[in-house]
Formats: C-alpha cells, sequence, structure tokens
C-alpha cells in the first residue's frame, strides 16, 4: 500500500518536475544549437578582427608611447641633475668669489686704514714741529724780554727816582749818581728783584 | 513571457537569414553585441593611442593603464616569455570585460553567457597552449602530467588525475564564465520580476536587492574577464615554463 502510495508520489512528481522543465526549457537558450554556427562565425569574425587590429595598429602605438614618456622623463630627470650639478658648481664658485671679495675688501680698508693713519701722524708731526717753533720763539721772545726788563725797570727807577727827590727836595739830583744807586742796589738785592 | 528569466539569452535573427552551404551564420543579436564590444574597444584605444602627450589626457591614460595592467598581469603570472601573446591575452581580456559590461545595461544582449562562445575562446586557448608547450618541449611536455617527488605506486593513479584535470581545463574555463554571467543575469531578472508582481507596496525589497546586485554584477562581470584572463595566463605559464 505505502508502496503503491510512494511510487504513484513518485512517477507523478516526476511529471510534475518534467513539466516544470518542459516550461522552463524553453527559457535555456544556450542548449538551443540553431545559432551555434553563428555566434561561432561571428565571434571568430569580431575577435580575429579585434586582434588584429589591435596587435598590428593599436597595441604597439601605446607601447612605443609609454616608451617614449619613460625615455622622455628619464632624459629630463638626468638634464635636472646635470643642471644641478652645474649649479652646484656655480654656487661653489660664487662662494669662492664672496669669500675672495670679502679679502679683498678687508685688504682695502686695512691699507686706507694704514694711509690714513700714516697721513694723520705726518700731519700731526708736522703741526707739532710748528707748534714746537712757535713756543721756542715765544720762549726766545720772553726770555729777550726778560733780559731787557730790568734795565728798562732800573731806568724807570731812576727817572722816578729823579722826579720824586726833585718834587721833594725842589733840587736837581745828578741822574748818574741815582743811576749809580740803583746800579748799587741791583747789584746787591738784584736776586731779591728779579729772581734770579 | 517577459516574466520568464531565460528569454533574455534568446538568440534572434537581425535581418536576412545568410546560409553558407549546410550552414546558417546569420547575423543575430549576439552577433551585434560582439560587433558593438570590439568596435568600443577599437574606438577606445584607438583614440587612447592617438595623441602622445607626456601629461596623458583621460582616454589616453585609461588606454594606458589597461595596457599596463595587462602587462603586469602577464609579466607577474607567466614570467618574461609571455610576451609574445601580450596581444592575445590583452584583446580576449578586453573583449570578455566589455562583452560582460554591454551586457549589464538593461536590454542588452550578454554574448558570455552563452556556452558556446565562451567554449569556443576556452577551446582555443586549450588548443593553442597545447601546441604552443609540445613545439617549446616537444615530448617532454608530458612530463606535465608527471609531478616530481610522488611515490611510484601512486604514480598512476595521479598522472590520470593530472590527465583528467588538463582535459577539463577548456569546460571548466568555459563554464566558469557562462554560469556566472548567466546565473548573475537570471537572478537580477528574477528581481526585477519580483519588484513588478509585488508592486508599489511590497516592490521596494526586491527593487533594493536588484539595486545591490547590479553592482554586484558589475564587479562579477570585471572579476570573470580578470579571471578568464589570469588562468589563460596560468596555462600559458605551464607550456612555457615546465614546472613538474
Amino acid at each position: 500500500m505505502f508502496k503503491k502510495i510512494f511510487l504513484y508520489s513518485l512517477i507523478t512528481n516526476f511529471f510534475f518536475t518534467k513539466k516544470i522543465f518542459a516550461a522552463e526549457s524553453g527559457g535555456m537558450p544556450q542548449l538551443d544549437p540553431e545559432f551555434w554556427i553563428s555566434q561561432i562565425f561571428w565571434l571568430v569574425l569580431t575577435f580575429g578582427v579585434l586582434y588584429i587590429v589591435l596587435s598590428k595598429l593599436i597595441l604597439p602605438k601605446i607601447s612605443a608611447n609609454l616608451e617614449l614618456r619613460k625615455s622622455q622623463i628619464q632624459e629630463n630627470i638626468e638634464a635636472a641633475e646635470k643642471q644641478r650639478e652645474s649649479s652646484e658648481a656655480k654656487l661653489k664658485e660664487f662662494d669662492g668669489i664672496i669669500l675672495k671679495s670679502k679679502i679683498e675688501a678687508k685688504n682695502i680698508f686695512k691699507d686706507a686704514r694704514e694711509k690714513v693713519i700714516k697721513n694723520i701722524n705726518s700731519k700731526k708731526e708736522i703741526l707739532d714741529k710748528q707748534i714746537d717753533d712757535e713756543i721756542k720763539k715765544a720762549e726766545v721772545e720772553i726770555d729777550t724780554l726778560k733780559q731787557s726788563a730790568p734795565e728798562k725797570i732800573n731806568k724807570i727807577a731812576v727817572v722816578t727816582s729823579t722826579e720824586i727827590l726833585k718834587k721833594l727836595i725842589g733840587a736837581e739830583v745828578n741822574n748818574s749818581s741815582i743811576s749809580a744807586i740803583v746800579d748799587d742796589l741791583v747789584k746787591k738785592n738784584g736776586d731779591k728783584y728779579y729772581g734770579h | 513571457m517577459a516574466a520568464n528569466p531565460m528569454t533574455q539569452f534568446e538568440v534572434y535573427r537581425i535581418g536576412p537569414e545568410i546560409k553558407v552551404g549546410a550552414f546558417d551564420i546569420s547575423f543575430t543579436n549576439a552577433s551585434l553585441f560582439m560587433v558593438i564590444s570590439s568596435l568600443a574597444i577599437l574606438i577606445i584605444f584607438n583614440l587612447g593611442s592617438k595623441k602622445n602627450s607626456i601629461l596623458p589626457n583621460k582616454i589616453q591614460l585609461l588606454a594606458e593603464l589597461s595596457y599596463s595592467f595587462v602587462s603586469k598581469m602577464i609579466s607577474d603570472t607567466a614570467g618574461s616569455k609571455a610576451k609574445p601573446y601580450f596581444s592575445f591575452i590583452f584583446s580576449l581580456f578586453m573583449f570578455v570585460l566589455f562583452c560582460n559590461m554591454f551586457g549589464m545595461i538593461p536590454y542588452t544582449f550578454t554574448v558570455t553567457s552563452h556556452i558556446i562562445v565562451t567554449f569556443i575562446l576556452a577551446a582555443f586557448i586549450f588548443i593553442g597552449v597545447t601546441v604552443i608547450g609540445f613545439i617549446k618541449h616537444g615530448f617532454g611536455y608530458l612530463k606535465l602530467f608527471v609531478p616530481s617527488g610522488v611515490p611510484i605506486v601512486l604514480l598512476p593513479l595521479i598522472v590520470v588525475i593530472e590527465i583528467i584535470s588538463y582535459l577539463s581545463r577548456p569546460i571548466s574555463l568555459s563554464v566558469r564564465l557562462f554560469a556566472n554571467m548567466m546565473a548573475g543575469h537570471t537572478m537580477m531578472k528574477v528581481f526585477g520580476g519580483f519588484v513588478v508582481s509585488l508592486g508599489i507596496v511590497g516592490g521596494w525589497l526586491p527593487l533594493s536587492f536588484s539595486v545591490a546586485l547590479t553592482g554586484l554584477e558589475i564587479l562579477v562581470a570585471f572579476l570573470q574577464a580578470y579571471v578568464f584572463a589570469i588562468l589563460t595566463c596560468i596555462y600559458l605559464n605551464d607550456a612555457l615554463n615546465l614546472h613538474h
């Protein structure tokens, strides 16, 4: 009994699924060989044309473009490297020039300073000499004045003494006697008067 | 009929029926999108390689980035010996990628969701890689099936397994791409159908799912193209540099 039902259900089931497959198998067009030859033909044609055009015309161009860019970039890098080196060398040269000119400037400054100092010294010497001369002249003058001073004072003393005597006594006194007295006094106390 | 999620994969004739002998090579919607994808690739990369400026414009940058992306992928997986096959792998990657991406636009046809297309590509790769292997290494290429350092007792079994895995490469390669594209587009169609059937009240949830799925599918479209190309590179690597 059970066996019969089982078998029956199996068969109906099989038919049922078969029915579904029948409905759907119209919808598995991939397995329908009607257009296989056409698909193969068109696949070979389109893919063949694609392959030939790509490999003969387009891909070599892209490859060349890439190579060209690579080499150009490499070249540019090398050129940049070269320029960098040359600019570094120039920078060094420039630094050397600056150093040299600094030293030169220092030397010039030193020379100028020395020259100026020399100039100043020589002028100073000349001036000193002039001043010394002037001082000497003045000293000489003072000396002569000093030397002539006692004589003049003596004269003044003689004259004033005669005048005073004239006024006091009212008589003429001999000039020569007074001058003799003055000379005598000077000889006695000259050092006291003139500090000699 | 529109509710059937498989109708989007139907191939139909555009224009007259063209027959060469017993073969029907009519222009179909699949052919149309193959042509559109190829033309789009050619136009974009032609524009991208036309002018060479030191500072590339947008389209040139796109072309050059794609170029270096594929170039790096190949040199990483297959080494420098794979350079002569660069153009092929580049075309393959771009073709699969553009077919996948054009399929993401609503009401378009996804070329790569058809097993016959992916299988022909995979079979061509398989045969090509095998031929390259035999040319480079002669019968020494058969050493690929004999891994070193395996006990003699296990050797017959291992060789059989290796041969089966080698022979299943085109199938796995083609089915992976085909199944991913078909499943993704079917799922989007199903969720889209839910939006319509649940209406303005309940349609928002499947709609948001649809939006998320679109993002996911765009990712899958790129990823599957990448996987397809990188597996090609790995197979090529096996053929160029015998490791076993």
